[in-house]
């Protein structure tokens, strides 16, 4: 670099002159704007805004003049590199979107490949539908109740009012485990779980029995020997029908919807009396079905309703085998099967196909029903 | 029990425009299940008339007997018809569907030529025509029914509705024309008229013949004894036509004429009857208990062995007929019976009952008396009987003998209020009174009390609760209020069942499928399991009635059962596939020949409610998983990854994660496994689970692919580990500190060795270790192997320095030295 010349006269520098300056900035914009790719802009950054650049130069050159002209020049040409960088980096930013935009579109893959991955796997819809309608008693502040399958003869029939003669015995065909006379049996219904609750609970009683229970049935499309159901239980001053009632239409609100229409129909169990079985209305054919063969229903058989299950008010000889003052204390209870609300509420037409173990059963439902 | 419509009218008044279906309807609501309501004749349509068989000649070239019949149907000429059947003579009332009539199945008849001559009709079956289910010959209608020509639809009871009614145990009643007819007037609020007060017009005794003697050893079983005695009956008196229908619509077989009153009364009535062969008695017809040794060969041709707690019917000979359940052969009355003794008793429910259960019998009989039938009612259906034996039978009546212990009056004593307070609604006292004495109670008021007397044919009715259902039925269910208790605030998923959930979502989300398998499995399984001969899992209870002899025993582990599961979607073609079950299991012996049976008209003592428990075998809930192919089948990218022992074992880790319970994993040794490949999960010093690859043995015994792998965990075990409240963590925020360091050991040497003794050697400040590498060959001697740990150091308080970690290792250095003889890599 030369030192200073005190002797020239700066409007002899033409390399200062002020369209010199400004043929520079334009040259630079010119040389920038037509960089198409970073490689580029970079040689265009060296030669217009590096420190061999025609500014650069000039910018040196600002020393050599004097001090009156200095503070001018150094103005207009400091002005023009700060206009020359900022163009670099404007163009600098475009080009380096434009890049970074080439290697992802460079990466893309065909996103509708198959993937490798591990099997779903999901619950038995017995399993989530009967923690469904657990849940539903949950909110109303009831417990849930549990008792072995393999239970006492005594708590299955005796104390349900089923002596040991009574054809109520023999509406259920019983697994006894061996001997017959050995006392225990494998329950065949939650309600056992009622007696339980009765010995083990303080009054007032509030509780629910989901669980497994076992007749001598053969499997087939409509019956399996093991299968399971939600028992309910209330043990309370003041109980009602009407309270049976309204508790099995909240459920029955639950489970299938808003609309579905219930009704109770006299029946007879040992341990409730009275005694009824809640039936659905047909929520496929509404009952249309009934008597007209053109609109036959698969899912009522064209009855109109559907056998959900059975409840009535505790009989009060139940009551008195658990200690509990039936001048005091009623109850109600009620018990459905699990199996037969799936096959209605989510159309399930083969029973066989909830105790095969098919994976494809339970792969579709997930992990709810 | 079946039922016609038009035999319900002649009891109850209901109006003449209601069908079956809409009697059906109010019947239902009552509480009768009334299953079905068949048309008698549904899809016949045409006439059909009866036809006087003039002519048959047997056509005997074809392959089966071929009758050509000249009928006269009443239209001049007699008809010609082919006919197959055999059970008809010359004389003969028929049948005859004339061309142009349909019969059910769409088959319209035409004249048509077979067997060589035109057939103009044809001479039909019950079944033929849609009337029953009788297909053994043609009908045959009593001499002088009809007139040749006339309709026989009419004469046969065509177009009449027929109930079928599913009849609960309590209502044994409802087993009658009288209780049904009664059910339906009530629920149509119209007349009632009682069949029994029409049964009251036989004509006193003849004298010529004293009546045969009865008597009743067991007034307890059999209180009310009754044997009149009718003879000189025509034994070829047809049965009526109107009979016929009835018991056919009813769904009982045409006999004889005898067999046929007894049975009609019966279902008429409700009271079994029985006939004896006067002839065949021999002394004092008796109701007892049958002697130790002796047999009796029942109507229906087997020989049973009679039990001391048999009641049965006898004569001086001995047995002669099980009460209310079957006679005996001896006695039966036969096809030229002209002398009749008629039993009507009343045999107590729990008698009948066993005995149809020891020797695998019932009958309509045994069906009405297992029930309860109407304790009054004996000498008003044998009357009823005689006197149709009488009027029908040409028979004569030589009068009754009876045996009767005093009967009990039952009243119940209710509270007017008592209906109203457990339906939950409304019910006016005199609506209450009126309805009982609708269904036959007797009811006296007393204040707000009432005094109800039940009627004899309504032995269920016992209790309060009783009536509240007869009248809370009768008002109608369709009225209650649909109201809701308030329970008291509940509490929520106990800690089991909210945790045994959350292993079921999780094992979900791992890829597992649930599923739910029947837990009948055998010693054969337990073998085919390898389970040696005094392994705790053989103990468990025995079905006396399995559903199949091959699995008599209830099952000890998941795994047996789920196994079956695994191989039936490997046999579907899912070789792949995570399946597991969460569920009960039996252990240890269960019941006991002196099993307590506690009184149930007060709560059992505490001692006698222990006592049932201990009856019952442990059942505690197992989870159980099998794991068969690939966790992730090959794909474009990768290759398939197979399941291995190390799915089975980090699920049951993963377990023991949910449960929030400390766990250690042991080399295991279940005999179902691979010897090398099977790790014991230990909780609290106990095993809880056993994972692994299953034996080869075990796989190729339940046909699923090599190298198969399972758990079986104790979840009720493991979840009374689990803490109830969990403890927030304490970390620190001060830097990480990380070392790798390998260790050079012997072969045999376990990995979990090897851990224990660095975390032995690094003290508290180690935060982690895991093993990343395993390496044995050329760079380690023969014999040994080398295992890499990456650890991680991090001090509560402060940045752990050089110096300290340098320190650290040296410790590990010397600690896994003298533990497990390593020397670093």
């Amino acid at each position: 670099m030369s030192g200073p010349n005190t002797n020239f006269d700066p409007k002899q520098v033409a390399s200062l002159d002020v369209d010199a300056v400004e043929a520079m900035v334009a040259d630079a914009r010119a040389a920038f704007a037509a960089a198409d790719d970073l490689d580029a802009l970079k040689a265009a950054r060296l030669a217009h805004a590096g420190d061999r650049s025609p500014l650069a130069l000039a910018n040196r050159e600002i020393g050599a003049l004097p001090p009156a002209a200095k503070a001018d020049v150094g103005k207009r040409v400091g002005q023009a590199r700060a206009a020359v960088k900022s163009a670099l980096e404007e163009r600098e930013v475009v080009l380096t979107q434009e890049r970074d935009a080439r290697v992802l579109e460079s990466e893309a893959v065909d996103i509708t490949l198959p993937v490798g991955r591990a099997a779903v796997g999901g619950r038995h819809p017995l399993t989530t539908l009967m923690e469904r309608m657990a849940d539903v008693f949950i909110s109303m502040g009831y417990d849930i109740a549990e008792g072995p399958e393999a239970e006492a003869e005594w708590a299955n029939f005796d104390a349900l009012n089923v002596p040991p003669d009574h054809p109520a015995r023999t509406m259920q065909d019983t697994f006894y485990v061996e001997s017959a006379d050995s006392g225990v049996v494998l329950r065949t219904q939650t309600s056992p779980i009622q007696i339980r609750a009765m010995l083990e609970r303080p009054l007032p009683i509030y509780v629910v029995a989901p669980g497994r229970v076992y007749r001598t049935d053969e499997l087939d499309a409509t019956h399996t020997p093991v299968f399971h159901q939600i028992e309910g239980l209330a043990v309370d001053e003041g109980l009602t029908m009407g309270d049976l009632k309204g508790t099995l239409d909240h459920l029955a609100r639950q489970m299938f919807g808003e609309g579905i229409v219930t009704r109770l129909r006299p029946s007879y169990f040992p341990f409730t009396e009275p005694s009824a079985e809640v039936d659905l209305e047909c929520f496929v054919c509404r009952g249309a079905s009934v008597g007209d063969a053109s609109r036959a229903c698969r899912t009522c058989g064209s009855e109109g309703w559907i056998e959900w299950g059975g409840c009535g008010m505790v009989n009060p000889r139940v009551l008195a085998a658990v200690g509990i003052d039936t001048d005091v204390y009623r109850g109600f209870a009620f018990g459905m099967g699990i199996e037969r609300t799936l096959m209605f509420r989510n159309s399930v037409t083969d029973m066989r196909d909830m105790v095969e173990g098919d994976v494809r059963f339970t792969t579709a439902f997930g992990v709810d029903a | 029990m079946r039922i016609p419509l038009s035999w319900i009218r002649e009891v109850a008044d209901v109006p003449a425009d209601q069908s079956g279906r809409d009697v059906a309807e109010r019947l239902i609501s009552a509480g009768l299940e009334v299953e079905t309501v068949d048309t008698v004749g549904a899809g016949l349509t045409g006439p059909i008339v009866v036809g006087h068989v003039r002519e048959i000649e047997e056509l005997t070239e074809f392959k089966k007997p071929i009758r050509w019949c000249q009928v006269d149907i009443g239209a001049g000429e007699p008809s010609g018809i082919i006919c197959g059947a055999q059970n008809f003579t010359e004389g003969d009332l028929v049948v005859v569907a004339p061309p142009g009539t349909t019969l059910p199945g769409d088959f319209t008849i035409t004249a048509r030529e077979t067997y060589g001559h035109v057939s103009n009709g044809m001479i039909c079956s019950e079944r033929e025509l849609g009337l029953g289910d009788d297909h053994a010959g043609i009908i045959v209608l009593p001499e002088g029914t009809a007139e040749a020509g006339a309709d026989a639809s009419q004469i046969l009871g065509a177009g009449d509705d027929v109930l079928d009614i599913a009849i609960t145990p309590d209502r044994g009643y409802a087993l009658s024309l009288r209780g049904i007819g009664r059910e339906v007037a009530i629920a149509y609020g119209v007349d009632f008229h009682d069949p029994v007060d029409r049964a009251e017009t036989l004509p006193g005794p003849a004298d010529d013949r004293a009546p045969a003697a009865c008597a009743s050893d067991d007034l307890e079983a059999c209180p009310l004894f009754t044997l009149r005695t009718i003879t000189g009956i025509d034994p070829h008196t047809p049965t009526p036509q109107w009979m016929r229908n009835r018991l056919r619509d009813c769904g009982m077989r045409s006999v004889s004429l005898a067999v046929d009153i007894t049975n009609y009364v019966m279902l008429e009535l409700g009271q079994p009857l029985h006939a004896f062969d006067l002839d065949a008695l021999q002394g004092t017809v008796r109701a007892g208990r049958a002697q130790p040794g002796e047999s009796l060969e029942t109507i229906d041709h087997v020989e049973r062995t009679l039990s001391v707690d048999d009641l049965t019917i006898r004569d001086d000979r001995g047995p002669i007929g099980l009460a209310g359940t079957m006679g005996g052969a001896t006695t039966e009355i036969a096809d030229d019976t002209e002398n009749i003794a008629l039993e009507a008793a009343y045999f107590g429910a729990e008698v009948v009952a066993r005995m149809g259960r020891r020797h695998r019998l019932t009958s309509e009989a045994s069906r009405r008396f297992e029930r309860g039938i109407d304790r009054a009612l004996a000498p008003v259906a044998s009357a009823r009987a005689s006197e149709l034996l009488v009027d029908l039978a040409g028979g004569t009546y030589q009068g009754m003998t009876a045996v009767e212990a005093p009967m009990e009056e039952r009243v119940i004593r209710i509270s007017g209020d008592l209906p109203s307070q457990v339906a939950g609604m409304d019910i006016p006292v005199h609506d209450v009174i009126a309805t009982l004495e609708a269904i036959g109670c007797s009811v006296t008021v007393d204040g707000s009390e009432l005094s109800v007397a039940p009627p004899s044919w309504r032995p269920d009715l016992t209790d309060p609760a009783d009536l509240v259902e007869e009248v809370v039925r009768l008002v109608g269910y369709a009225k209650l209020p649909s109201t809701l208790p308030t329970a008291p605030a509940g509490h929520g998923l106990t800690h089991a069942q909210r945790l045994r959930r959350r292993i079921g979502m999780v094992l979900a989300a791992r890829g597992l499928v649930e599923v739910l398998t029947y837990p009948f499995t055998s010693d054969a399984d337990a073998d085919a399991l390898r389970w040696p001969d005094d392994d705790e899992r053989r103990v468990s209870p025995r079905l006396a009635n399995p559903l199949s002899d091959e699995q008599p025993k209830l099952r000890a582990a998941i795994l047996p059962t789920l196994l079956v599961a695994a191989q039936r979607n490997v046999s579907r073609g899912f070789d792949d596939a995570a399946i597991f079950e969460m569920g009960a299991v039996f252990r240890g012996p269960a019941g006991s020949q002196h099993a307590p049976r506690p009184g149930v008209d007060q709560r059992p003592s505490d001692e006698e409610w222990q006592q049932l428990q201990d009856l019952l075998p442990d059942q505690p809930t197992h989870l159980g998983a099998v794991f068969t192919g690939n966790r992730v089948a090959k794909t474009w990218a990768d290759d398939a990854e197979a399941f291995t022992w190390a799915d089975a074992l980090s699920v049951a880790q993963d377990v023991c994660q949910v449960l929030g319970v400390e766990y250690v994993v042991e080399r295991g040794d279940d005999p179902s496994f691979h010897p090398g490949r099977c790790a014991q999960v230990m909780v609290d010093g106990e095993p809880v689970a056993i994972a692994g690859e299953l034996h080869p043995a075990v796989t190729e015994a339940w046909g699923l692919p090599p190298r198969s792998c399972a758990l079986e965990l104790d979840i009720s075990r493991a979840i009374e580990s689990s803490p109830e409240v969990r403890p927030a963590p304490d970390f620190s925020s001060h830097p990480i500190a990380k070392e790798d360091i390998a260790l050079v050991v012997a072969g045999d040497v376990s990995a979990r060795d090897v851990a224990a003794s660095i975390e032995r050697g690094a003290g508290e400040l180690l935060e982690s270790l895991s093993l990343f590498d395993v390496y044995e060959g050329d760079q380690v001697p023969d014999g040994h192997k080398s295992v890499a740990f990456a650890l991680r150091f991090r001090a509560p308080d402060r940045t752990l320095s050089a110096e300290e970690l340098a320190g650290i290792r040296e410790s590990i250095v010397q600690s896994t030295s003298a533990d497990v003889g390593a020397r670093l890599r």
